[in-house]
């Protein structure tokens, strides 16, 4: 088991004052918390933080770790102490499931962490609801799809012992969910404790994977439509790409770089549908040989009075 | 539990077709009706209904108040704290949709 240097994970001297340890924790935990963070890998990141700061925040706590961390330093073997019964905390729920994913480091030293006491003092009560997250391709919010989702869960046992439990779930993904919004899976939660009490549910927040080409911005889709310069100053009819596959679209002449042309009802599907925007490009082709550069002069000759620039000299 | 493989599990989504009771929400958020309450004090989520008795929140506040939870939790800060926050992070996700409706990356 790799152990953990805490300290270090919020950068202070092993000296340092609960305020101390308050303020590193504050600062970091404002540069990589996963709901405000830019910083690439903010949530293990943060993880790492805060699983540092609740170590070192609690005296006692703080206390265990050093003198462990301590024989570590002498070169006595890491055994960890019996299963600590004493401690509660409120949960992470970033990642994978809404579990406290609290390295095994952390664990071993103090025991494994359940969320809420409250709910299981009676004999009879209803199972918690748990979160995750579950990415999408764009395409399988366009059509509908089935998706095997592995949860990790945590499961107290008739001890009161909290254990890790992997599950497989076959989840259907309904057309036209949009990302960001929840899935409820019904009883999909922890189980009951108690005969007859009901299970938790689980949600499922909908991400969906980044596309090469297509941009989402809730229901509507975004391309680029690449054009030549006699598509956009004729018009044409050209196939554009959508995550249903091809369509013809018209472009009108005298069409511009930047202009949008919208296809109704062609983003996600819904009530009402999304639109799909072609965002048009001009491509200019290269001048490489003797016939492309006679092109180009002939057309400089003919669009002589021709200034792009005359309204940024007005 | 039986083979979860052989019948897919089907889903509700809960911005379109769920609301929640003030004790249906604590219990999602695994909150106490105390920390919702002085969200909506605050004007972080806003139930439809007259009193705590009859409060309804649409589906779409559940991941509102779930983020408010981590953030005051988190970054240890007080519910006027984490209402500035929420709405600047409103105005950074309406200007970043602007960014994509314009092409950028």
């Amino acid at each position: 088991m790799e152990f953990k240097d805490y300290y270090a994970a919020l950068g202070v001297e092993r000296s340092a004052t609960q305020d101390e340890i308050k303020r590193a924790y504050r600062k970091l935990a404002r540069k990589y918390h996963p709901d405000v963070s830019k910083e690439a890998d903010a949530e293990a990141h943060f993880k790492e933080v805060a699983e540092a700061y609740e170590a070192l925040n609690d005296a006692e706590k703080r206390a265990a770790y050093d003198t462990f961390s301590r024989r570590q330093e002498r070169g006595q073997p890491f055994t960890p102490p019996g299963r600590d019964a004493g401690f509660e905390f409120s949960g992470r729920d970033f990642g994978a499931d809404d579990g406290m994913d609290y390295s095994d480091f952390f664990e071993s030293l103090f025991g494994r962490q359940t969320r809420s006491a409250g709910a299981r003092r009676s004999t009879q009560a209803a199972g918690e609801d748990h979160h995750a997250k579950v990415q999408i391709d764009l395409e399988d919010a366009y059509r509908g799809a089935r998706r095997a989702v592995s949860l990790r869960m945590p499961v107290v046992d008739a001890q009161g012992q909290v254990t890790w439990q992997e599950r497989q779930l076959e989840v259907t993904i309904p057309k036209g969910v949009r990302e960001g919004q929840h899935l409820r899976l019904a009883g999909q939660g922890s189980p009951g404790t108690g005969g007859g009490a009901q299970a938790g549910d689980l949600y499922l927040e909908i991400a969906f994977v980044p596309h090469p080409s297509f941009r989402v911005d809730g229901r509507d889709v975004y391309v680029d439509l690449p054009i030549t310069p006699w598509e956009a100053a004729l018009g044409a009819t050209v196939s554009v790409a959508t995550p249903d596959g091809g369509v013809q679209l018209t472009l009108p002449p005298g069409s511009s770089s930047g202009r949008k042309l919208r296809l109704r009802g062609k983003g996600l599907p819904g009530n009402p549908a999304g639109d799909l925007y072609a965002v048009l490009g001009i491509s200019v082709p290269p001048a490489d040989t003797p016939a492309a550069k006679d092109a180009y002069a002939a057309l400089a000759k003919v669009f002589a009075n021709f200034n792009p620039r005359s309204a940024a000299e007005a | 539990m039986a083979d979860p493989l052989s019948t897919p599990t089907h889903g509700t989504i809960v911005e379109e077709e769920m609301r929640f009771t003030l004790i249906e929400l604590c219990r999602v958020c695994h909150a106490d009706a105390e920390q919702l309450t002085a969200l909506i004090a605050e004007g972080v989520i806003e139930p439809a209904g007259s009193g705590p008795h009859d409060w309804e929140f649409s589906g779409a506040m559940l991941s509102r108040t779930r983020t408010a939870l981590r953030l005051s939790r988190d970054l240890q800060l007080n519910t006027a704290g984490t209402a500035l926050v929420l709405d600047l992070l409103d105005e950074i996700e309406d200007l970043k949709s602007r960014l994509r409706r314009m092409g950028a990356r």
